[in-house]
């Protein structure tokens, strides 16, 4: 018996020179750069500071590290399923064979998703909320490090299926019975499977953890209703990740059980039904969307408040919205399939909630619109990110509701119309109002603000991209072709496809913009400084301190008496002279001690994780007992905090003074 | 902005272009209802969303800091008239849309008979890795990737699944409906006007799904008498062995028929995919 379980060298696809030159490049630049970190010696540095980091802002600056990396992978699957439609039409088969092509898009989804869209928001919400809430950290640091680095290991995982193995052949919500042990036998779904049970764990934590933090530690005088907006919908999104991630865990595990112990939850035969899975995964996945959109509406709410001048309009509607969106989304998850034969009553009351569910989205535009209303507009790139998103949105909320009349959506389904949909708002939505927050918050983060000319070019690519790229799908959709055709015989299409693919090179031109627009930046980053700690005349707390923030945020915990705190701080004469450094007295501060556990319960999840996959018994129960160790250690560590002695803390709050004195 | 109002431009023209298919071609009365829900859910959205994004653009643009004559209201953060506006403009939206659909799913719905003084026709359809099945009870026949059926008279649809799930599509027939092992779904629909339709798989069931798709051939009744005759002339039979064959993974390069079915042999196929040991018996 092989001691590797299924794993052997036919595991690696030597035959597939698109797989192994994607597979080399990849090896190569992660070889490359953790070379050049070995030479330069930057490795105690990255582990002390950075890797074993419980700090917040640098869990964020991680977790969006992590997404920008991912979002090149997803894009890089993008452009080429676009390329092989824009050719594989009539009798031509196109330059990627279906097996290929199954897997691409199936990983584009998964990555987007699980490794892009949610890196994106949690990293703005660690990094943002708990400055915004005037704390020093998270409720609970250690587990946040566990979380990011759990949601590293499947992200390890899905690309480690590049080079040994496969991926999911199945799309990326992986509806059995397709993706039963009966029609997928490879381990392509338990790639899938385990990278996201791993990475699942991971964002449940963070879930738990944020909830926590901003319903229980918020700086004194913070009553709900002076929370910025941001941290109500981060509460809101997390609220949904708790209630929401739990069913997907639950779902993929009895996958899990069909597939590696014989049960029958799914399968077709001795009493499985899919439909089972079907309801679960969405009920799991409609939340999933305002998990991810609703961080972003946040985003939008602060970078046009601090842009016009002027305070949200309508704060109130605004929480009550995004609080109703949190419950709603709970009663919308079949209009996912109405085309699965359930009875004309069930589909129009989910069609008419998730109808419903569009009022308080509805809501908020006209808010955001009447904050701009009576201000003085700055068009800096953010708010540009939060125009160009508003424009588009509409449009995509109106496909989405012309989806959840059933009748509509019995021709709309799953064509490439609902594609269209759902990148028309997953892009301006989610990742449109990530890049706002990228921006916005930068100069938070590294002390120096990003180029704007190169962030206005990057916008207007992706916008223009964008729009050539999804409307033409809405148009093939309309025409009859279904999503995820390897090749089609209808000629006709083929025009829109083409036009679709040419978007996708000018959303690649935008992508290029931002990484110059980072290069140029880091290079300018003199004059690009940002001394007072406040680039934008911001309005919430986030912009007392100073850029970057010390590790522990707040010298002094800030006292809260009103909403956007710190411009109300600003306009009272008072307020400007509230921190005579010199004069003031500091006291010590305890700080949690950064910890190794996150990533080595991550090595140890990986090495599981893997081990599963190919049926490496023995290596699996080694990997249990390794991370069930870790934690032991980390349960019985003498020393939990390090104390910032109060003299330090003078010494930068003196020299910070100095600094933003003009 | 300007990309949005293209789109719409674009989308129209593609509607009053005349496009000769797809959704927006329909052939039939459940086609054509379902264009004109969409339609009219569409004209009641745009009466909202265009003035929206027109608004904010505008709103955007005259509020630019660099402009002196806007006024400048720091404080306007709250108003009950605007905010009851706000909450009501899309309320009442959907008020009016949801009974739209409310209304449109029970006319529509897929189970839902055809009022038509023709009796119906009854077709039972299997998915198979990667081709349809159509068989015609009543006519004793069935056929592979070719579904033919007169015009003017109703189908009446049993759907089901050999193995993974599929949906039924003809776009300018109809919407879609999954097909799934062991469950029947129903799905009723009439082609009014002759023409050869194309069908096609909406769900993705592995590596022959792109080749999934099947031709509709609405004939005059007359024609379709002749269709049925010629096909009990010619063809194999198609029984447990030959349906075993038939469901062996793999796409059909050309459309065929069955001269002759056992009239309850959908129901061995149902009970076929949900018992695997029946499954065996049947190959034996």
């Amino acid at each position: 018996m092989n001691p590797l379980g299924k794993l052997d060298w036919s595991a690696i696809p030597f035959d597939q020179p698109i797989i192994m030159a994607a597979s080399a490049m990849m090896v190569l630049g992660i070889a490359f750069v953790l070379g050049w970190i070995v030479l330069k010696g930057y490795l105690p540095y990255l582990w002390r500071e950075w890797l074993t980091s419980v700090d917040h802002k640098r869990i964020g600056v991680m977790y969006l590290v992590l997404a920008m990396l991912m979002l090149l992978r997803g894009f890089t699957d993008a452009i080429m399923m676009r390329a092989q439609q824009a050719v594989a039409a009539g009798g031509a088969q196109g330059y990627l064979p279906p097996e290929h092509f199954d897997q691409i898009f199936s990983a584009h989804g998964t990555i987007m998703i699980f490794f892009v869209a949610m890196p994106l928001v949690i990293g703005l919400m660690n990094f943002a909320v708990p400055l915004q809430l005037g704390i020093r950290d998270v409720a609970f640091p250690t587990l946040n490090s566990v979380s990011l680095w759990l949601t590293a290991s499947g992200i390890l995982l899905t690309n480690l299926s590049l080079v040994v193995g496969e991926f999911a052949k199945t799309g990326w919500v992986a509806y059995p019975p397709l993706s039963e042990l009966q029609f997928s036998p490879g381990v392509g779904v338990d790639y899938y499977l385990w990278a996201l049970q791993i990475s699942g764990i991971g964002t449940l934590l963070t879930g738990i953890n944020f909830v926590t933090t901003i319903l229980k530690t918020r700086a004194p005088g913070m009553g709900y209703m002076r929370m910025p907006v941001f941290c109500w919908t981060a509460l809101a999104s997390n609220l949904l990740i708790v209630a929401a991630f739990p069913v997907l865990t639950a779902t993929l595990a009895m996958l899990l059980l069909d597939r590696y112990l014989g049960f029958h939850f799914f399968t077709t035969d001795a009493g499985g039904n899919p439909m089972m899975y079907v309801n679960l995964f969405w009920v799991w996945g409609h939340p999933e969307v305002y998990i991810l959109v609703l961080p972003a509406f946040g985003v939008y709410s602060e970078v046009v408040a601090t842009f016009s001048g002027k305070p949200l309009f309508g704060y109130r509607s605004m929480v009550g919205a995004s609080m109703a969106i949190c419950v709603i989304a709970y009663l919308v998850w079949l209009h996912h399939f109405f085309t699965m034969g359930a009875g004309a009553g069930v589909n129009a009351f989910f069609g008419v909630m998730s109808m419903i569910i569009a009022v308080p989205t509805g809501v908020k535009i006209f808010n955001w619109m009447f904050t701009m209303y009576g201000g003085r507009v700055r068009f800096t790139a953010p708010i540009l990110w939060t125009i160009g998103f508003m424009v588009t949105f509409v449009l995509g909320g109106l496909t989405g509701v012309l989806l959840a009349v059933p009748p509509a959506d019995f021709q709309l389904h799953n064509s490439l119309f609902l594609v269209a949909h759902f990148h028309h708002v997953i892009i301006p939505g989610v990742v449109f109002g990530a890049f706002a927050g990228y921006h916005y918050w930068f100069p938070k983060a590294f002390g120096f603000r990003l180029d704007e000319r190169w962030g206005k070019a990057s916008f207007w690519c992706w916008f223009v991209g964008f729009h050539l790229a999804f409307m033409p799908l809405y148009v093939v959709g309309l025409l009859g072709m279904t999503r995820r055709m390897q090749h089609y015989d209808v000629v006709s299409w083929q025009p829109w496809l083409l036009l679709a693919a040419g978007g996708a090179v000018i959303i690649l031109a935008g992508i290029a913009c931002q990484a110059v627009q980072l290069v140029v930046s880091i290079r300018a980053r003199e004059q690009l400084r940002d001394v007072t700690g406040d680039p934008w005349n911001g309005r919430t707390l986030e912009w007392s301190t100073p850029s970057p923030p010390p590790a522990w945020n707040y010298a002094v915990l800030p006292q809260v008496g009103e909403i956007d705190a710190y411009w109300q701080a600003k306009q009272s004469p008072r307020g400007r002279e509230a921190r005579p450094a010199q004069a003031r007295e500091y006291e010590a501060i305890d700080m949690p001690r950064n910890s190794p556990t996150g990533f080595i319960t991550a090595f140890f999840a990986v090495i599981t994780g893997f081990a599963l996959i190919w049926h490496i018994w023995w290596m699996a129960a080694f990997g249990v007992l390794g991370a069930f160790v870790t934690l032991l250690f980390f349960a019985f560590r003498r020393q939990e905090e390090v104390e910032i002695p109060a003299v330090e803390i003078a010494r930068f709050e003196r020299a910070r003074e100095r600094e933003a004195a003009p | 902005m300007r990309n949005g109002a293209l789109a719409v431009v674009v989308i129209s023209a593609a509607t009053l272009g005349g496009c000769s298919e797809g959704v927006l071609a329909p052939k039939g009365p459940i086609a054509g209802a379902e264009r004109e829900i969409l339609f009219n859910s569409l004209g009641i959205m745009l009466a909202i969303v265009i003035p929206t994004m027109l608004a904010t653009l505008g709103v955007a643009f005259w509020y630019r800091s660099s402009n002196r004559r806007a006024r400048y209201l720091p404080e306007f953060a709250y108003s009950g008239r605007l905010e009851s506006l706000v909450w009501s403009i899309p309320a009442m939206t959907v008020m009016l849309l949801g009974g739209v659909a409310w209304v449109g799913s029970y006319d529509l719905a897929p189970t839902r008979l055809l009022a038509s003084e023709v009796k119906p026709l009854r077709i039972q359809v299997v998915s198979l890795d990667w081709k349809w099945l159509f068989l015609y009870p009543e006519q004793g026949i069935a056929s592979v990737n070719r579904l033919a059926i007169p015009v003017g008279t109703p189908v009446s649809f049993e759907l089901t699944s050999s193995g993974v799930m599929n949906t039924f599509w003809v776009p300018q027939l109809s919407g879609q409906i999954y097909t799934m092992a062991g469950m029947t779904t129903r799905l009723n629909l009439q082609a009014d006007h002759p023409g050869t339709y194309r069908g096609l798989s909406g769900n993705f069931s592995g590596d022959g799904f792109s080749d999934m798709h099947f031709a509709v051939e609405a004939v005059p009744a007359e024609n379709f008498t002749a269709w049925v005759e010629t096909t009990r002339q010619s063809g194999p039979v198609l029984d447990a062995q030959s349906y075993a064959d038939l469901a062996r993974p793999g796409t059909v390069a050309q459309p065929f028929g069955y001269r002759s079915v056992a009239p309850a042999f959908f129901g061995h196929i149902l009970r076929a995919s949900v018992q695997p040991a029946a499954a065996q018996r049947m190959e034996k």
